[in-house]
């Protein structure tokens, strides 16, 4: 905490208490106490700042010091509603003031127009529920430049040809290329493609307060501890503190939307770091935990009014799952690319964002990337090729030539909405406050997995239009893990197919709404965090004004 | 076990960003030794085996040794991956303990009986004790006789061992294991904390960046 916080009492009734301090609920922090409101942030984690950032893969990943704890917050998965879950990690999300902001990768790709109507235009889909967005690219569009200038985001406008409109270029110039970019973008252009300098929420160039990326080598899953990646924490929490009106909160684990007998919401109920438990009151709650915690938290607040969960008369609370489809594929060079030093992703293409499904057989699309996410212990557990041997003389001489000249192509996808997918509460197993654990009912619509295929293809031909002296791909395969956790409580107009209205507000609590992955109607081609930062920034907007019509506490 | 551990390598491979990461490698298990590690490189004294007797600690550096052998360049032994093993085992869970209290015995009982005479590990040859451990890789043992699992239920022996004496050898130095960056000379992997460009050989005297034509962009879309 760097500068002094009003304390709100419990018996305080804000003006809004925000549930998560991530990408959607750091921005709403910010926005909303910045127009003059009293906001209360309830964050599970800890307040983590970049004095507690290290490179130790001890802390993060085996003792997950940023991240949900398996013990604490155990998981149980399936493949289909018929089946019992069995108790299996499922995702893994940010669990720190700043959520995943802090650790993510910082690929900040804006969602298309087609994202956002590509239901019309391709028709129904079978085994899909996919739907178009209420709203569109143009109205986004000036919230996404304001993610890119607020928070600060490097990268080259117009430099991609398949780019949306926008009506501002790039802060701040693109981060350096890196030898896995080189490859790719040569490579890309002989093949007739149009790789372009990675958009990165990272900093080309230093901010009050914010150092430019020192190239340390550690973004995924790692916090930074220059101030460089533009998570929530270092570009909005801050700026929230300093308005003198809004408390962030850590430690403290919300459970319940606590509603009066008109089925209005007064405030959150949580755990403090002691577990005692608090009604903390507002005249509105904003959700913002994410596509797992927020239908999570709705179901655990199920009452007389709402036996199926708060906001629920859908149906869709938690359902209609998206993860983003995708995988790598692997090359070697004959010289050192020492990718392992600097940010991860330096090239991009997005060729094949939007595909004619007639001619390939399956309807999405998607984007490739040039990259390097490899820790050396996971470099040596699943970075060499699959037939080298384990052990002995040749997997370390393996290791020891490859570690250096090792690039992968990450081929990210859309995943189709499928009713099914889903998150749900486990009927048995319960997470260390004795409540009911998050269940994962997850299988791929099948043309995720050909798209996959599909893009596998193109970045093999990439691989060897580069020139790499080996290259290797695993057949992609049904996920039962995430960590894009997105279209859990989607957006519409209709409340009978959608939890949320365009402002964000339930379509049946008047006093509540969520902003965060759940709100995406689809997947977007595989970067979702630039889109649900643009989604908080606009939600502000709708909620500032509903709240100065006074139509919230009305 | 063989099930789970190719399922790992293609789940770790075939997951979008982070998940990979997660999915690679039983972090949990593997790390929590590397501190305590770290703790025994950094005392002045020589460092004692916490969970091995010092014949055992010999027997598992032996082994250690077959998976990253040392050659021109340090092996798992100048690593002290061993050291790295037996400070994580008094942190470990009680399955990993077990893996090598009954491990440790069936790999003896397995040379007697494949090396009449022989009761050591250490006292085979390179190639006999190649011939052992395949008899304990469930990956690498096609055909032969198989013994992976010392008792039902439990961890795969080799692969528990393998996974520890990676962990060990390739960890952050400033962390644990690792001893003096043995592991990272070897794979090339600078310990400074932040670099600059130019980072490798395809980057150095990058011309810097050039739109392709307009044209020719739409066209390639419309595929």
């Amino acid at each position: 905490m760097t500068v002094d916080q009003p304390k709100y009492k419990t018996s305080d009734e804000v003006d809004f208490v925000i549930v998560g301090s991530g990408a959607a609920g750091g921005i709403l922090a910010k926005e909303l106490s910045t127009n003059g409101f009293r906001v209360v942030v309830l964050e599970q984690g800890p307040y983590l700042t970049e004095a507690d950032f290290t490179h130790n893969e001890i802390e993060i990943m085996a003792l997950d010091k940023l991240t949900n704890h398996p013990k604490l917050q155990p998981t149980t998965v399936r493949k289909t509603p018929d089946e019992k879950a069995k108790p299996q990690r499922a995702l893994v999300y940010g669990r720190c003031v700043g959520g995943t902001s802090v650790h993510f990768t910082a690929n900040f790709w804006r969602f298309h127009e087609i994202d956002f109507i590509e239901r019309s235009k391709v028709g129904p889909i079978p085994g899909s529920t996919l739907v178009d967005w209420p709203i569109r690219y143009a109205d986004l569009e000036p919230y996404y430049t304001n993610v890119e200038w607020e928070i600060g985001v490097s990268g080259l406008a117009g430099a991609s040809p398949f780019d949306p409109p926008r009506s501002k270029p790039y802060p701040m110039p693109p981060l350096p290329v890196k030898s896995s970019g080189v490859l790719f973008e040569r490579a890309a252009r002989k093949l007739g493609w149009h790789p372009y300098p990675a958009p990165m929420a990272i900093l080309s160039q230093p901010r009050p307060g914010r150092s430019a990326c020192v190239q340390c080598g550690f973004c995924l899953a790692f916090g930074c501890e220059v101030g460089a990646k533009s998570s929530s924490l270092v570009a909005a929490i801050r700026v929230a503190e300093r308005t003198g009106r809004c408390e962030i909160r850590p430690n403290s684990y919300v459970h319940r939307i606590e509603l009066d007998a008109n089925g209005r919401a007064t405030g959150a109920v949580y755990f403090d770091q002691k577990r005692n438990v608090y009604l903390q009151k507002a005249k509105a709650v904003v959700v913002c935990g994410n596509g797992a915690e927020t239908p999570r938290l709705l179901l655990l607040s199920a009452n007389k009014q709402f036996p199926d969960g708060l906001a629920n008369s859908s149906g869709l609370v938690g359902k209609n799952l998206m993860f983003n489809s995708g995988g790598t594929v692997t090359g070697v060079y004959e010289q050192q690319l020492n990718d392992y030093k600097g940010y991860c992703v330096s090239r991009v293409l997005h060729d094949f964002y939007e595909l004619e499904h007639e001619k390939v057989g399956f309807y999405g699309g998607g984007g490739l990337d040039a990259r390097y996410d490899f820790t050396p212990i996971s470099f040596a557990f699943g970075g060499i090729p699959p037939e080298t041997p384990r052990w002995g003389k040749e997997f370390k001489a393996t290791l020891a030539h490859n570690f250096t000249r090792t690039m992968e192509i990450f081929c990210h996808g859309t995943s189709l909405p499928v009713e099914n997918n889903s998150f749900s509460l486990d009927p048995d197993l319960k997470d260390a406050w004795g409540l009911p654990a998050l269940r994962l009912t997850y299988k791929d619509h099948p043309d995720d997995l050909k798209l996959a295929s599909w893009l596998f293809e193109r970045a093999h031909a990439i691989h060897e239009a580069a020139g790499a002296v080996k290259k290797w791909s695993f057949p992609p395969q049904e996920q039962q893990f995430g960590v894009h956790l997105l279209g859990t409580c989607r957006m519409g107009n209709d409340p009978k197919t959608s939890v949320i209205n365009p402002d964000h507000r339930t379509h049946d609590v008047k006093n509540l709404f969520l902003c965060d992955g759940s709100s995406l109607v689809t997947s977007g081609r595989g970067q979702p965090t630039m889109t649900i930062m643009a989604l908080a920034f606009r939600a502000a907007d709708r909620i500032t004004a509903l709240a100065k019509r006074g139509e919230i506490s009305a | 076990m063989n099930e789970s551990v190719s399922r790992r390598h293609f789940l770790s491979r075939s997951f979008t960003g982070l998940s990979a990461v997660w999915a690679s490698a039983n972090w949990p298990a593997l790390l929590a030794a590397a501190r305590h590690a770290h703790q025994a490189a950094k005392s002045a004294a020589p460092p004692k085996f916490v969970f091995f007797t010092a014949d055992e600690a010999k027997e598992i550096d032996a082994i250690t040794s077959r998976i990253i052998p040392s050659d021109e360049t340090p092996g798992a032994h100048e690593a002290g991956v061993v050291y790295f093993i037996d400070r994580g085992l008094t942190t470990f869970g009680l399955d990993d303990q077990k893996t090598y209290r009954e491990g440790l015995p069936a790999l003896q009982s397995t040379i007697e009986e494949m090396f009449p005479g022989s009761s050591k590990f250490t006292a085979l040859t390179p190639e006999q004790q190649d011939e052992v451990l395949h008899t304990f890789d469930e990956q690498s043992s096609k055909g032969r006789q198989r013994r992976f699992r010392t008792s039902p239920g439990a961890q795969n022996f080799f692969e528990t061992v393998r996974q520890h004496t990676i962990a060990g050898f390739l960890i952050d130095p400033d962390y644990g294991g690792n001893h003096d960056g043995a592991g990272w000379k070897v794979i090339g992997r600078e310990r400074e904390h932040m670099f600059q460009p130019p980072f490798g050989y395809y980057d150095k005297g990058y011309p810097g960046w050039e739109a392709a034509p307009k044209e020719e962009a739409k066209e390639a879309g419309k595929k």
